[in-house]
């Protein structure tokens, strides 16, 4: 870990918050994208057997 | 080689992105976490600013990400308002997001980076004042979008909402030219080097931005392929609907 001095809380906080916001819009889109591929699987499925 | 226009077909482009998305995203990890390590660990303080240069590598790419988001949702709702490409405004809705959540770290760590060197979290400067709008305007793109029913309707309105928002997404990026007044400094990146931040700090930085846009890249594949099978289970949903 580098010395940063009387900034580390300046530092830190903005590394913690930016990560914490790029992981969280990862997280959301592969869910979302995983959740949307079930979902559509589901109902062409439906429609398929329903003729 | 084929036309672009050929990714204009959800099943193609869905196709084609399904092959690249694995190699961008592992690029964009190894870009990402290579810049911020470097950059974090490996780079010397500045003589000014102390340890506090370390948050460029987040507030630079950001900053440079949210305005060309939408500089890129300008293009693709050009092409919708011209050509009616689905797929296009299906990823100028896709990148809203992305570009929002690249403002929001922009506007977070040029506070936490302004309170120590400027002894202020904000101040009514040109740029930060237009990036703010430029936030802003993100909320209402996407708020839009999610508001209006029929997906035709909702493209043409959010397009033209797109076009009106890109005063400020180049407002914020020419700012400091146009007014040469306000706390913020100009550019940190220029193609003339005299002006560019010193080496040491220069390439990791390059690292981090190249890591931004192959994240921007592999994200907007991901979530471009969301809203395309999103349309068509809404389309299947009304068809089983009327029958």
């Amino acid at each position: 870990m580098p010395d940063l001095g009387k900034y580390a809380q300046a530092v830190l906080a903005s590394y913690a918050v930016s990560i914490a916001l790029i992981v969280a819009m990862i997280v959301v889109s592969i869910l979302r994208a995983r959740k949307m591929k079930v979902q559509l699987k589901e109902v062409e499925g439906r429609i398929k057997s329903n003729g | 080689m084929g036309s672009i226009w050929e990714y204009a077909n959800p099943k193609k482009f869905i196709a084609t992105t399904d092959k690249v998305l694995p190699w961008v995203s592992l690029l964009a990890l190894v870009a990402l976490v290579g810049g911020l390590v470097w950059g974090f660990f490996f780079t010397p303080d500045d003589y000014k600013q102390g340890s506090t240069v370390k948050i460029i590598y987040l507030h630079v790419p950001s900053a440079l990400m949210a305005i060309n988001v939408w500089i890129m949702m300008l293009v693709a709702s050009l092409i919708w308002i011209v050509r009616r490409h689905h797929v296009s405004a299906l990823a100028a809705k896709a990148a809203a997001p992305i570009g929002a959540t690249m403002t929001l770290i922009a506007l977070i760590t040029g506070a936490i980076w302004g309170q120590p060197m400027w002894g202020t979290w904000w101040e009514w400067d040109p740029r930060l004042t237009s990036f703010l709008i430029l936030f802003l305007f993100y909320l209402g793109y996407m708020a839009l979008w999610s508001a209006i029913e029929n997906d035709d309707t909702a493209a043409d309105l959010t397009s033209i909402l797109c076009l009106v928002g890109s005063v400020f997404a180049l407002l914020s990026r020419y700012a400091v030219n146009f007014w040469n007044q306000g706390l913020h400094q100009g550019a940190s990146l220029s193609m003339d080097k005299e002006e560019n931040v010193a080496d040491v700090f220069y390439y990791p930085l390059l690292l981090s931005i190249a890591g931004f846009i192959l994240l921007f890249i592999a994200l907007v594949f991901l979530r471009t392929q969301t809203e395309i099978r999103a349309r068509r289970m809404r389309a299947l949903l009304a068809r089983e609907r009327m029958s």
